[in-house]
């Protein structure tokens, strides 16, 4: 076994068993710092694959600035010795079954489907073919969902603002 | 491509951890937790992205760019689900997504 492979299957299992233990934890902190391994261990995947942009996006995005909101968050709702009551045993029953069942089928369908690896040579993903496909209006060209997707998120910083403010006392006192 | 690395490998890897997000965003019984699990569920769909775009079509840049896009959404909407949530722990002083029955008739 190679080192890539060897690196690649800890990867893995770190990626399986730290989404697991998110989910089913019952500290709400110590999902969110699983959920940081579970992103870093995926930056380790995009660096293997040969996306080296990808993977410093995952970082910096997900693992720095998501899950930082995520842990502010959480500081300010809840203290942090609280733990989860259990979840009540038909919701339980309810997710487990949708998982096993869910996997199984897509495992199914996934295994007995034979993929046609390219042979083709694979370009280079460097900063500059990025950035000229990003704006390009020409084949290959991802012009118009930047746009979208800038106006997007000027769209979310307005409205996460005008959400998350403290509401005017004269529309507070007629409340309760 | 990962040397020595088939691609349902992988593959299996990002569908156990969609299907872990899905199961969370199911059994989970706060707000912010919930949003845990679609943080999970997105990831494994880039995942798969970029995937795909380095094995089946490695003279292309579409899984890439892709990924970049819904990294971009997974942004806004981690933002935007965190001010309502702020939002209704101020006004109901829990998170609990069962018991915010108000709205409802």
């Amino acid at each position: 076994m190679s080192l890539s492979a060897i690196i690649f299957y800890i990867l893995a299992a770190t990626i399986i068993i730290f989404s697991i233990l998110t989910v089913t934890s019952r500290r709400i902190l110590r999902a969110a710092i699983y959920l940081l391994f579970v992103l870093v261990a995926t930056a380790g995947i995009y660096f293997m694959l040969n996306y080296q942009f990808m993977a410093a996006i995952q970082l910096t995005l997900y693992s720095g600035g998501i899950v930082v909101l995520i842990i502010f968050s959480i500081m300010l709702t809840s203290e942090v010795g609280d733990k989860f009551e259990r979840p009540a045993l038909w919701k339980l029953l309810a997710g487990v079954s949708t998982f096993i069942i869910g996997t199984g089928l897509t495992l199914w369908v996934l295994l007995s489907h034979v993929f046609k690896v390219s042979d083709q040579q694979a370009i280079d993903v460097n900063m500059r073919s990025i950035g000229n496909s990003l704006l390009s209006l020409h084949k290959g060209g991802f012009v118009l969902p930047f746009e979208v997707i800038s106006i997007l998120l000027l769209a979310v910083m307005v409205a996460a603002i005008i959400i998350a403010k403290k509401e005017e006392d004269n529309t507070k006192s007629d409340e309760i | 491509m990962i040397q020595g690395i088939p691609i349902t490998h992988i593959l299996v890897v990002s569908v156990i951890m969609f299907f872990t997000g899905v199961m969370g965003f199911i059994i989970r019984q706060n707000l912010i937790a919930i949003l845990l699990s679609i943080e999970l569920m997105l990831n494994a769909v880039v995942m798969n992205f970029l995937v795909f775009n380095r094995y089946l079509f490695p003279h292309h840049l579409q899984g890439h760019f892709f990924g970049l896009f819904v990294i971009g959404v997974a942004a806004a909407e981690a933002a935007l689900a965190i001010a309502l949530i702020l939002n209704v722990y101020r006004r109901f002083k829990h998170i609990d997504p069962d018991k915010l029955n108000e709205m409802k008739y």
